[in-house]
């Protein structure tokens, strides 16, 4: 791996960090793609600096410590097109949400801010001990 | 023929519970045949395994498993474990039989009981016939989950929810501390067979700090498994199960787990120095504390489940101990045990069933009819008492016997538990006998809604009590001519202490210590029957002072609600709802770690740049990449994000991976016309809402996770030049040709060395595509007819170009394995034939190509390339293995073709299924008016 490379790789996964944060699902796709791209590159550029195509003549005649490493291509080309299928699904989770909410919004989990919610309502302590011990379902809506 | 025991359990379990209420209690018959196929391979092999009482040689069977690391299932039965595959199979049968007149057929959920406790059975039968010690770990917690179960099967009762998950948590927690010390004990040994085992300690008595600790866990798994004191509340609360379980998991067969554990163990592991003592101690409290409990019952079942804890206990006592003839003595009794146990808990069940109580103070008199039940329980209870001429009695009195004359230190310490433990036994036994004969009715514990039975019970039918009556008469039978027990109980000790001589077993052992303390102990309890009132009032009075004093319910149930308590405090401070927030730490801190142990290994022997042609295509990258994540429209993004991936082909090519460079080219025309496909619906542009984060600790965080990327990628490739292993690399190129019978290795490894990855990945594809339009396609609206225009140049150049590409991919396909090109890569290609199609003549012109939906295409690649893997085991090779065909054909020369094709072809089939279920999604036509800042289907439905 060459500086240049290892550079190339650090903005793709810096980039797709970055808009992984993002609130928007589109940009959480592109983030993916991104990330992905850098995973790629990490991968088939860790077989060492590449080489020829690696085709093995059936005569014998190739000398095989020319050819480039194969197996990162391998895991490379599965990990390209696993990608497409999430990114596929993902796309589907945005059409989804825009269906239901008109927004490719991510929003916050409910159930977390709801738990949120019960401290400030409740006090730090209190009520902790009245959701079901077996389930520790929460009774929705009391306190308030 | 072991192997097939263990799969016909778990198929017959499962086909029961699938079949479910249509067989209703029918299930317990079917389920019956299970343990009949056991009894009837064991009882012809008895002969020669107990070859007289000497014990011949043992039954074994090995099932490969993952070689690589030495695990296999083996099997092996010897004369113990026919002891506990009687007990197992034995019963079973008689629950089965019992069970169908328990239950009612109009009752759901019946069918489902009898299939779990199949399953359970099988389990068991598991535990008891492993050698491998892991083998025996997942038989053993097979039959934890299925008590779990069987336990909780009416679902809507909290008490039984309650009640199986109290027992799982003992039993799991157990478990798992089991399985670290079975590991640690096969760690040290060398080997994790049971029979090995033997031999190894023999040599080598254990001793040391390892095994020590090793053995501790794997106590607390038979403690736990057996409801051992401070574990045993969880087996009075499991009897919330229906009477038929209780009766086979928590009186006959799961609960002795435990104990035949210690029994394998105790002659190998006695000769560590805490054997003894903490093995001993344990079981004589359990003893103790359950006998003195289960005299102040009032509920038959529960009287008969603190019994059973008790009883636990004395076997825990006698196994444990350590030499054989008191394991001679606890082998008669865990079968009496087995036999008269069962039956008193058949008892109870049909007194439940026929008079709707359990509860002693409301039991008056039965009726007519019920003679038969009541001889059943005096024989039953008379062996559980250890009243000669009963098997019961052998085995105590043989226990006694080998404690008094023990020679190790304790022994009449042991001799004194037995003894006063015995005495409680008996007095318990007698308070079960005198609340069926209606001696302890309580007027005062009788109301409107819980009358007095009295004599009004209808009795019960001769099928119903039959399994009861049969298991009591077996424990006289066996009592009386104890011969019938005779070989197999000397066997089994011989089992366990090979080099030991076991006495016959007898029912006269003429006058001697064991007599006397026997008359004593019937004496005392017999004292304490008579004096039962005064009894009672002096345990309510020794109770008093405890009552401060938490039991071990209480702590159970104040340990998990504080473990949920502590579980939301947590909760609350790691988890605000924020998934950007969760990001940033799980980014933040992965990156941190992996920075900090390698940032010093950086020796600046990388090369700055390795060929010119990669400034150009990194310019290109690095510009796209940028502008993807600050542009902010939609399409714009998605159009840099694919130029990324063109750039990224061109890093490819240099490399020397035309494969991958086909592959990213195919993948990023398609990736295109997909967003392009879906972001048509969303507004063009967004807004940024206020960030849950601030901006600055975003960019700090991908700046981070970019430095961590850059020093790993860094190390890593700097640390390839120093690794000294032979290169899984340089093999496969090696083998591609001669293994593989391909050229081209990229495609090898997907195909062959590594195809089994390839099944798997394309099994994600499939269904990433059925999520794909699942989402899409729910409540979609109606769409608009096609009003395309269309042009008969395109239309005429589209059809032409569609010919050309599709070939071109078969091309791909069929040259693959030796060319570049193979499946995933024709896939691709004929996908981005179909989006040209897509793009001339929408939706409708692509269906139309194929006579066949999508997801018919999707399937079908993936049925054909498992039949590829599938095939060559069926033929006696390999999953995956290939062959070589060569086809003489007239004219064209020979044909050469592997049996890697048609996996190929499955690959392709997947991946164009793919695509088209994509456009099955997204490609609907959308109304006009939806495109742009389109309202949401939800504002439009209301």
């Amino acid at each position: 791996m060459t500086v240049l490379l290892a550079l190339v790789t650090a903005l793709l996964f810096a980039c797709g960090s970055w808009l992984l944060m993002q609130r928007r699902l589109t940009r959480i796709i592109i983030g993916i793609g991104l990330l992905g791209h850098g995973a790629n590159l990490l991968l088939v550029t860790s077989g060492g600096s590449g080489g020829r195509p690696p085709i093995v003549a059936t005569d014998g005649s190739t000398d095989l410590a020319t050819l480039a490493d194969p197996l990162p291509q391998a895991l490379a080309l599965t990990a390209i097109v696993i990608t497409f299928g999430v990114t596929a699904f993902l796309l589907a989770l945005g059409y989804r949400s825009w269906q239901i909410t008109g927004d490719d919004m991510v929003e916050d989990d409910v159930e977390d801010r709801f738990l949120e919610r019960r401290r400030t309502i409740d006090g730090p302590e209190a009520s902790i001990d009245d959701g079901d011990p077996i389930t520790s379902e929460l009774e929705v809506g009391e306190g308030s | 023929m072991l192997a097939f025991i263990l799969i016909l359990h778990a198929v017959l379990g499962t086909t029961i519970i699938v079949a479910g209420d249509h067989l209703g209690r029918r299930g317990f018959a079917v389920a019956a045949i299970a343990p009949i196929v056991t009894l009837a391979w064991l009882i012809p092999q008895l002969g020669s395994l107990l070859n007289g009482g000497d014990g011949g040689p043992a039954i074994t069977q090995q099932l490969g498993w993952v070689a690589g690391l030495d695990l296999a299932i083996d099997l092996r039965v010897d004369a113990m474990s026919a002891v506990m595959l009687l007990l197992v199979a034995g019963i079973g049968v008689m629950v089965c039989a019992y069970a169908l007149g328990y239950f009612s057929s109009s009752k759901p959920g019946v069918a489902r009981l009898a299939g779990l406790l199949t399953v359970f059975a099988g389990a068991m039968t598991g535990v008891v016939v492993s050698d491998h010690l892991l083998a025996l770990f997942v038989f053993w917690e097979l039959t934890s989950i299925t008590s779990y179960a069987l336990i909780g099967n009416d679902d809507r009762n909290p008490k039984a929810r309650d009640a199986a998950l109290q027992a799982i948590l003992i039993t799991g927690a157990g478990g798992l501390a089991m399985l670290a010390g079975l590991v640690m004990i096969g760690q040290s040994a060398g080997t994790y067979r049971l029979s090995e085992l033997a031999t190894v300690f023999a040599d080598q008595p254990p001793s040391g700090a390892v095994l020590t600790v090793a053995t501790l866990l794997v106590l607390l798994g038979a403690f736990t498994k057996s409801a051992q004191w401070p574990f045993s509340g969880w087996l009075p609360g499991a009897m919330v199960a229906p009477t038929p379980i209780s009766t086979y998991l928590h009186a006959a067969t799961m609960v002795k787990a435990g104990v035949y554990l210690v029994a394998r163990l105790a002659p190998l592991m006695v000769a560590l120095p805490m054997w003894r003592p903490l093995v001993v101690t344990v079981g004589s409290i359990t003893m103790i504390a359950g006998g003195w409990r289960a005299l102040r019952q009032v509920d038959l079942k529960v009287l008969l489940a603190h019994g059973t804890v008790s009883q636990l206990g004395f076997l825990m006592i006698v196994f444990g101990a350590g030499t054989y003839d008191l394991a001679q003595a606890a082998v008669i009794v865990i079968l009496a045990h087995g036999a008269f146990k069962a039956a008193l808990f058949m008892v109870v069940g049909i007194i439940d069933h026929q008079a709707h109580t359990r509860d002693v103070r409301r039991l008056a008199s039965l009726g007519d009819g019920w003679r038969a039940v009541k001889v059943t329980s005096v024989l039953a209870a008379a062996s559980m008492a250890g009243v000669p001429p009963l098997l019961g009695f052998i085995g105590k009195e043989k226990a006694l016997l080998a404690a008094a004359n023990g020679s190790f230190s304790g022994a009449w310490v042991m001799t004194v538990v037995i003894v006063a433990g015995s005495i409680l036994t008996f007095a318990y036994s007698a308070r079960f006998v005198l609340g069926v004969f209606g001696r302890l009715q309580d007027p005062e514990a009788v109301d409107a809604d819980h009358p007095m039975v009295d004599g009004d019970a209808p009795a019960p039918s001769l099928a119903f009590k039959a399994p009861a009556v049969l298991l009591a008469g077996a424990s006289l039978i066996a009592g009386l001519a104890p011969v019938v027990v005779d070989a197999l109980v000397r066997a089994a000790t011989v089992a366990l202490h090979p080099t030991s001589h076991p006495k016959s077993v007898v029912l006269w052992a003429g006058v001697n210590i064991a007599l006397w303390l026997s008359v004593a102990i019937i004496a005392v309890g017999a004292a304490l029957v008579v004096a039962r009132g005064r009894v009672t009032r002096i345990q309510q009075l020794v109770h008093r002072p405890f009552a401060v004093v938490p039991t071990a319910e209480r702590s159970f149930w104040a340990l998990v609600t504080g473990a949920l308590r502590s579980a939301k405090r947590i909760t609350r401070i790691v988890q605000n709802g924020s998934l950007p927030v969760y990001l940033m730490v799980i980014l933040g801190v992965a990156s941190v770690v992996m920075i900090v142990p390698v940032v010093g290994a950086i020796d600046g022997s990388s090369p700055w740049i390795g060929s010119w042609v990669h400034v150009p295509v990194t310019a290109l990258v690095v510009a796209a990449a940028i502008g993807a994540t600050v542009v902010h429209r939609r399409i714009a993004a998605a159009l840099m994000l694919g130029a990324v991936g063109y750039g990224m082909a061109g890093f490819y090519v240099v490399q020397g991976a035309p494969d991958l460079a086909l592959t990213q080219f195919a993948i990023e025309t398609l990736a295109t016309v997909l967003f392009v496909l879906v972001l048509r619906v969303l507004p063009k542009g967004f807004v940024d809402r206020v960030p849950a984060v601030t901006a600055p600790l975003r960019i700090a965080v991908a700046a981070i996770v970019g430095v961590g990327i850059f020093v790993f990628a860094l190390v890593a490739s700097q640390s390839r030049d120093t690794v000294t292993a032979p290169s899984v690399s340089a093999e496969m190129l090696d083998r591609s040709v001669p293994d593989g019978k391909g050229s081209n290795v990229v495609n090898v490894i997907l195909v062959d060395f590594r195809g089994l990855d390839t099944l798997g990945e394309i099994t994600v594809l499939l269904v990433a595509g059925l999520g794909v339009v699942a989402l899409a396609r729910t409540a979609r609206r109606s769409v608009m007819a096609s009003t395309l225009l269309r042009s008969p140049v395109v239309d005429a150049s589209v059809r032409l170009l569609f010919a050309s590409i599709a070939v071109l991919s078969l091309y791909f396909l069929f040259a693959g394995h030796n060319q570049p090109g193979g499946g995933f890569v024709g896939g691709l290609t004929a996908g981005a034939a179909i989006s040209l199609v897509f793009v001339a003549g929408g939706i409708e012109s692509v269906r139309s190509l194929l006579p066949t939906r999508a997801w018919v295409v999707l399937g079908t690649g993936l049925i054909v390339s498992v039949l590829t893997a599938v095939v060559p085991i069926v033929l006696g090779g390999a999953v995956l293995e290939h062959a070589v065909f060569e086809l003489d054909v007239w004219l064209i020369g020979t044909l050469k073709a592997t049996s890697a094709l048609p996996f190929d072809i499955g690959v392709y089939l997947v991946v164009v299924g793919l695509v088209l279920m994509a456009y099955e999604a997204f490609g609907e036509e959308i109304d006009e008016a939806d495109i742009g800042d389109a309202r949401p289907v939800a504002e439009v439905a209301s």
